[in-house]
C-alpha cells in the first residue's frame, strides 16, 4: 500500500541546515495497523506529513498503492489527500462553527458529492462512530473524546486507502485513548491500513507493528502481539 | 459557482462573527450612501440652476447699444444710438448660421407702474413688442386663442396675447379673455390669445407679460422704425458665441462706431454662460464621483483588511480543509466569494438608503414649496449601475489580497497554526 525508498528531508532555517529525515525505507501492507514511534525531534512527524502530502520530501521516492507522488501540485495534492488518504490530528480540528454532521461531511463536499447523499454518508460514518445522536451539535458542545470520534468519521468518510493518525490520543486522558484506539482497532479490523503517530508505549502495544524512528532513521520495524484496546475499557 | 453548499459555507463562515461583519459592512455601506448622495445633491443643484435659464433656448445671445464712449469718423464720443429694422435684415443676410433675429421691444417691467387698464382694474405689466419667432425662442403654452402671426406685423393690428397672470389680474373670475380690450397706456388693444410660461423658469415674470407685433408697438408708442434691443439664436450645430465677434463688427461698421469700442453695444451671450454653468457642473459630478469613491474605497480598504484577519485567524482551519481536498481555488473563490457577498449586499442596501434620504429631501422640497438653485435632486439609473459596478470590482479587489494570503502558506505550516 505505501512503498517508502530513501526519503530524505532537511529544513533551512537561515543558515542552519536541519537534516531530519536520512534515508527512510519503509513499507506498509493493505491492511496494516502501524505505530510510529520515537522522541520528539526524531523525525516521526514529518514523516508523517510527507506520507500526508502536506509536505514534500527532498529525495526518495513514494508510492501509495499504484500511484508515484511526486512532483505534485497544489490542486494535484489535494485531490490525492482527499481521494487517498483520511487524517485525524491530536487537536481534533473540527471546524468550530459547522456541526458534527457537517464536519464528516466536508471531505465529499470536497469531492463533489450531492449534498443529501452527503448527508447520508456523513450519517453512516457518524453511525459507526457512536455518534448519531450527536449529529447536530457543535464541536464545542463535545467532549474530547467525541471530538476524536466525530474526526475520525471526518477521515473515514471519503472512504482513503489510508488513515493517518497523528498524535490521536495525545489531547486525551487513558479512558477515552483507549476508547479511541478500540474504535481505530474496529476500523483496522475491517481492513483499512492505518498509521499512527505515538510517543505513548501502551498506544502502541495496541498496533500491529511498532516502527521506531530516532534522529531520522529507522532503528526498530518489529511486528507486535497487538493488545485489544477493549480489554482495558 | 454559487451551489447552495457554497451560500452555506459562506453564510457560516460570514455569520460566525456577525457584529464585525456588520461593522465591516457598515464601511461600504456609508461610502456608497455618500457617493448617490452626493450625485444627487449634485444634480440637484443642477436642476435648480438651469431651471434659473428657463426653456429660453439656449444657443442665443442678446444685444442692445449702450452709447459709444470712443469719437470715430467726425462723431463724437458719448453719442447715443439706435438699431434699425434693417439691422435685422443685414445680420440674416450677412450670417446664415443665425437661426432667428428677433428685434423687440420693451414697456414697463421690473417694478414699472400701472400701464394696464381694463374697466375699473388696473396693472403694471411688462410690454414687448415681438415678431411671431420669438415663441420659438422663448417656448410657452398658448392656452387660448393663438400667438401673434406675420399678418398682424404686416397690417399693424393692435392685438395682444396675455400672460395667464394679467387675466387673473384683469378679469374676473371664469371671465373669457379672448375678444375682449386691454388699454395699455392710454391704447386699447384685442386679447387674440392667453399664455402660460412652460414649466421651468422664472414663471411669475413670464406669466406677468403681455405680448404686441413689433410692428404695432412701434407706431402706437412712437418708436419709429428703431429697435429696443435683440435677440439671436443661432443654428444647431453652430454655437452663437462663435458668431457673436462677427455680429458686434457687423454693427459698429452699419452705426459708425469705432470698430474697438467694446462698451458701445452691449450683449449677454445665454450660450456662453449656460456652457459656463454645465461646465461647472461637470466638474461638480466629478467631484461627487471623486469624493464618494474615495470614501467608498476606505470602505473596501475596511472590507479587505477585515478579510485578511479572517484568513489570518482561520489559517488553521484552511489548513484543515486543504488536507480534507480543498483545492487552493476552491479557497481562494471562497474568499473571493465571501467579499464580494459583503460588498454588493451592504452596497445594495447603502444605495437603498440613499434613494429613501433622496425621497425624504423631494419630500420635504414638495411641501415647503420651491427654494433657490435647487430642485428635485435625483440619481439616474445609470448612476446606480455605476455604483453598482463600482461595487462589484471593488469587492474582488478587496477579496484578491486575503485570498491569495490564504493559500499562500504550506498546508503542513497552517496546520501547525496555533
Amino acid at each position: 500500500m505505501i512503498e517508502i525508498k530513501d526519503l530524505h528531508k532537511s529544513y533551512h532555517m537561515g543558515n542552519n541546515s536541519l537534516h531530519v529525515l536520512k534515508g527512510i525505507n519503509f513499507s506498509v501492507k493493505e491492511g496494516e495497523l502501524v505505530s510510529i514511534m520515537g522522541s520528539s525531534g526524531s523525525g516521526k512527524s514529518t514523516l508523517l506529513n510527507i506520507l500526508g502530502m502536506l509536505d514534500e520530501a527532498d529525495e526518495g521516492s513514494y508510492t501509495l498503492g499504484d500511484v508515484p507522488i511526486k512532483n505534485l501540485n497544489e490542486k494535484i495534492a489535494a485531490n490525492y489527500r482527499n481521494k487517498f488518504l483520511g487524517f485525524i490530528f491530536q487537536s481534533f480540528n473540527l471546524i468550530n462553527y459547522k456541526s458534527a454532521l457537517d464536519n464528516v461531511a466536508l471531505p465529499l463536499y470536497y469531492q463533489g458529492v450531492k449534498r443529501k447523499e452527503r448527508a447520508e454518508k456523513a450519517m453512516h460514518y457518524l453511525e459507526k462512530v457512536g455518534l448519531a445522536e450527536w449529529s447536530h451539535h457543535l464541536p464545542s458542545e463535545l467532549s474530547g473524546g467525541q471530538k476524536q470520534r466525530v474526526a475520525i468519521a471526518r477521515a473515514l468518510a471519503s472512504d482513503p486507502k489510508v488513515l493517518l493518525a497523528d498524535e490521536p490520543t495525545g489531547a486525551l486522558d487513558t479512558k477515552t485513548s483507549y476508547e479511541v484506539m478500540d474504535l481505530i482497532q474496529g476500523i483496522n479490523d475491517e481492513g483499512k491500513t492505518i498509521l499512527v503517530v505515538t510517543h505513548e508505549h501502551d498506544i502502541a502495544q495496541m498496533t500491529k507493528r511498532i516502527v521506531n524512528l530516532k534522529d531520522g532513521l529507522i532503528i526498530d520495524d518489529s511486528k507486535v502481539e497487538q493488545i485489544r484496546a477493549s480489554a482495558h475499557v | 459557482m454559487f451551489s447552495r453548499d457554497r451560500w452555506d459555507e459562506i453564510l457560516q463562515a460570514l455569520t460566525a462573527n456577525k457584529f464585525r461583519t456588520f461593522l465591516t459592512a457598515f464601511g461600504v455601506f456609508w461610502g456608497i450612501t455618500i457617493l448617490v448622495l452626493l450625485l444627487a445633491l449634485t444634480n440637484g443643484l443642477r436642476n435648480g440652476v438651469t431651471a434659473d435659464f428657463g426653456n429660453f433656448a439656449t444657443n442665443s445671445m442678446f444685444m442692445w447699444t449702450q452709447g459709444t464712449t470712443k469719437a470715430y469718423k467726425g462723431l463724437p464720443k458719448g453719442r447715443r444710438f439706435n438699431f434699425k429694422l434693417e439691422d435685422v435684415e443685414t445680420l440674416k443676410r450677412e450670417i446664415p448660421a443665425l437661426r432667428y433675429v428677433s428685434p423687440r421691444h420693451q414697456l414697463g417691467g421690473y417694478n414699472g407702474a400701472n400701464n394696464v387698464v381694463r374697466g375699473t382694474k388696473t396693472g403694471a405689466f411688462t410690454i414687448y413688442g415681438d415678431y411671431p419667432e420669438y415663441i420659438k425662442q422663448q417656448p410657452m403654452d398658448i392656452i387660448q386663442g393663438r400667438f401673434l402671426s406675420y399678418s398682424d406685423i404686416d397690417s399693424k393690428r393692435k392685438v395682444c396675447v396675455i400672460g395667464e397672470d394679467v387675466v387673473k389680474a384683469m378679469y374676473d373670475k371664469g371671465e373669457d379673455a379672448l375678444g375682449t380690450y386691454v388699454k395699455i397706456n392710454g391704447v386699447n388693444f384685442l386679447v387674440i390669445g392667453t399664455f402660460k410660461a412652460s414649466n421651468s423658469g422664472d414663471q411669475e415674470e413670464d406669466a406677468n407679460t403681455i405680448f404686441m407685433p413689433f410692428t404695432t408697438f412701434g407706431q402706437a408708442f412712437n418708436r419709429g422704425d428703431s429697435v429696443g434691443w435683440m435677440a439671436i439664436t443661432a443654428k444647431d450645430g453652430t454655437s452663437v458665441t462663435s458668431v457673436k465677434a462677427k455680429i458686434l463688427e457687423l454693427m459698429r461698421a452699419s452705426h459708425k462706431v469705432h470698430p474697438e469700442d467694446e462698451r458701445a453695444i452691449g450683449n449677454f451671450d445665454l450660450s456662453e454662460a449656460f456652457g459656463r454653468v454645465n461646465g461647472l457642473f461637470s466638474i461638480l459630478g466629478f467631484v461627487g464621483y471623486f469624493v464618494g469613491a474615495l470614501v467608498l474605497m476606505s470602505g473596501i480598504i475596511g472590507i479587505s483588511n477585515i478579510m485578511l484577519i479572517v484568513v489570518k485567524e482561520r489559517t488553521r482551519e484552511i489548513g484543515v480543509r486543504r488536507a480534507l481536498g480543498a483545492s487552493p481555488w476552491t479557497i481562494k473563490s471562497q474568499v473571493l466569494q465571501e467579499s464580494l457577498l459583503l460588498t454588493i449586499i451592504s452596497g445594495m442596501v447603502g444605495i437603498s438608503f440613499a434613494a429613501f434620504v433622496i425621497f425624504i429631501m423631494n419630500y420635504i422640497l414638495d411641501q415647503s414649496g420651491p427654494v433657490d438653485n435647487f430642485a428635485n435632486p435625483s440619481v439616474s439609473m445609470s448612476v446606480i449601475f455605476i455604483a453598482l459596478f463600482i461595487l462589484v470590482v471593488s469587492g474582488l479587489l478587496a477579496g484578491l489580497i486575503p485570498a491569495n494570503s490564504a493559500t499562500k502558506m504550506k498546508p503542513v505550516d497552517a496546520l501547525r497554526m496555533e
